[in-house]
């Protein structure tokens, strides 16, 4: 195939890779998008071997190799729980990471196949191409890699801390960039390895500071750096597709950062340079007097909710963990017998990563015409009788908006205290992540139902 | 003059960012998890490179240092191209509108 045709194909797939992203603005258009992008990565493939015209015995392995790795994705795809999500997206980055450090290393080797040039003389350009693709892919494998462990719990999601961090970080980084100077100099093996081999080392010091709890801005973070990762692959190779695909996952990821950071009303460098809770200690313990709080059973909540004419449901990471959608939903089925209104309030950062909420609600067949986002429904809390607050904690603190002294003073908040009643189930009266104390416990309004999120749900659902 | 080929996939990058801003912005918050479980299957078209990087071994023989490289791209690609297209048909599965 020549190389005009092939690069035209490419475009074509990179076409549709858009296509496949435009679908998501509506959960209609959703499922054709995705049949576009596995249109786009079949076209590539198929190009890919008709340009490259060797079909010998290496296609056959070229082959066995796909099916082996097929074969894996589609088990853990099809096995792989909604709780897990997060932990499966961070994963799967670190193997596009890691695949881009493969595809630099074999061309650094073997520079002829990818006409870049000669051993040790390849060209300039692609030099640093393919340096910065091989750099940016390892510092995504190793920081998916931690974050995977954080989110899995294999890791403590504490925010790990040391003195001289961020200026060692920073060194580090500095150090890269000369060495890929030294690099394009000297055209040395050992400094493409010793380049590699430290931006490893970056991923891990990047991620290790950042809290279980950030880790919505740390998933979308390392989405970016995956397409940043394949877009300088794309330019190494000389690849339309990869460079289309490399700009747009990495500008997606950058937007998806931006957003959970808004949602939590913090900088993106806060965010990245580590723990929330490390900074404000003083604040928790001050308002650790004892303060009355009315506690309640299942019986009181379904009473309550049986009555209200209208319920908003707020979940949280807490619902993810004690995996009590299902349970959620028929509780709201017994409900809608009873003629209660029910919708659901998502906060932009509740749960672990960008729409974890909406997902595990989906997989409870709730409608997404009846979940809402915050602008959408933070009005309607006013007008509500009651608010059922399941798994969702600082993200309903009326603190952010009432005391400047406290840390998360300005970030969005559902306005949960402005229902007539609020339903609060939790395990205990602890802070949450923020180690901030949450106001709204002590609310007269507010009946603390203390309970796991899972079992509470199913009483009231009995009791209903 | 002639302008150097760098440039014109330069422009494509630049002008994919642009696509992409906007494109990204429109989608709705509730599939955002879609979106990156399928930003993550696309970024996996990194596989051009692997499978060219195994098939171009300069030495005649099928495995060497260069092509192993190649052939255990392909498989960490193509995890991330079956998995990653998978998991997000079987999320958008579930997305349904209330019953009439």
């Amino acid at each position: 195939m020549s190389a005009n045709l092939s690069a035209t194909f490419y475009l074509i797939s990179g076409i549709l890779f858009i296509l496949a992203l435009r679908g998501l603005s509506s959960p209609e258009t959703s499922r054709q998008g995705n049949y576009f992008g596995i249109a786009g990565m079949v076209i590539a493939i198929i190009v890919t071997f008709l340009s490259v015209g060797n079909f010998g015995s290496g296609f056959i392995y070229v082959f066995i190799f796909l099916v082996i790795g097929g074969s894996i994705g589609s088990f853990i795809a099809f096995r792989i729980p909604m709780t897990a999500m997060p932990e499966l997206v961070a994963g799967f980055h670190s193997l596009v990471g890691l695949a881009a450090v493969f595809v630099a290393i074999s061309a650094f080797l073997n520079p002829e196949a990818f006409n870049l040039g000669s051993i040790g003389n390849i060209k300039l350009a692609s030099l640093i191409e393919m340096s910065l693709g091989a750099a940016i892919g390892a510092i995504t494998f190793s920081g998916s890699i931690i974050a995977f462990l954080k989110l899995r719990g294999i890791m403590s999601g504490a925010p790990i801390t040391f003195k001289g961090q961020h200026f060692i970080n920073l060194f580090i980084g500095l150090t890269i960039i000369f060495l890929i100077y030294y690099l394009c100099r000297s055209q040395s093996p050992n400094i493409f390895w010793t380049i590699v081999g430290i931006s490893f080392f970056v991923g891990v010091l990047l991620i290790i500071p950042i809290g279980g709890a950030d880790m919505p801005v740390v998933i979308s973070m390392l989405n970016s750096y995956s397409g940043w990762a394949a877009a300088g692959i794309g330019f190494t190779l000389e690849n339309t597709a990869l460079i289309i695909t490399g700009a747009l996952v990495g500008s997606s990821g950058a937007i998806l950062s931006y957003i959970m950071c808004k949602g939590m009303n913090r900088s993106f460098f806060n965010v990245i340079l580590g723990g929330w809770g490390a900074t404000d200690q003083t604040s928790s313990s001050k308002s650790k007097e004892q303060k009355p709080t009315k506690s309640g059973n299942a019986d009181d909540a379904a009473f309550l909710m049986k009555n209200a004419s209208s319920v908003i449901i707020v979940p949280g990471y807490g619902m993810a963990v004690a995996q009590a959608q299902h349970a959620l939903r028929e509780m709201v089925d017994a409900l809608k017998k009873n003629g209660v209104k029910v919708s659901y309030a998502i906060h932009p950062v509740a749960g672990r990563m960008p729409g974890h909420m909406n997902v595990l609600l989906a997989e409870a067949n709730v409608p997404y015409d009846e979940v809402f986002e915050l602008e959408e429904i933070n009005n309607d809390f006013a007008n509500c009788d009651v608010a059922y607050v399941i798994g969702a904690n600082d993200v309903t603190n009326p603190v952010a908006k009432s005391d400047p002294q406290s840390p998360i003073y300005g970030m969005p908040v559902l306005d949960v205290e402005k229902s007539k009643s609020v339903l609060f189930v939790k395990r205990s009266l602890s802070p949450g992540y923020a180690g901030i104390d949450n106001d709204l416990f002590y609310r007269d309004n507010t009946l603390m139902l203390f309970a796991d999120a899972k079992k509470m749900t199913e009483e009231i659902v009995k009791s209903l | 003059m002639e302008i150097d080929p760098f440039i014109f996939r330069f422009s494509i990058f630049i002008l994919s960012i642009f696509v992409g801003y906007y494109v990204v912005w429109s989608v709705t918050p509730s599939l955002h998890t879609p979106l990156m479980s399928v930003t993550n299957a696309i970024s996996s078209v990194i596989i051009v490179g692997a499978i060219i990087a195994a098939l171009a071994s300069s030495s005649g023989k099928i495995f060497e240092t260069s092509s192993i490289f190649g052939f255990l791209a392909i498989i960490l690609a193509a995890v991330n191209i079956f998995g990653g297209f998978l998991v997000t048909q079987r999320m958008l599965q579930m997305y349904k509108k209330k019953k009439k």
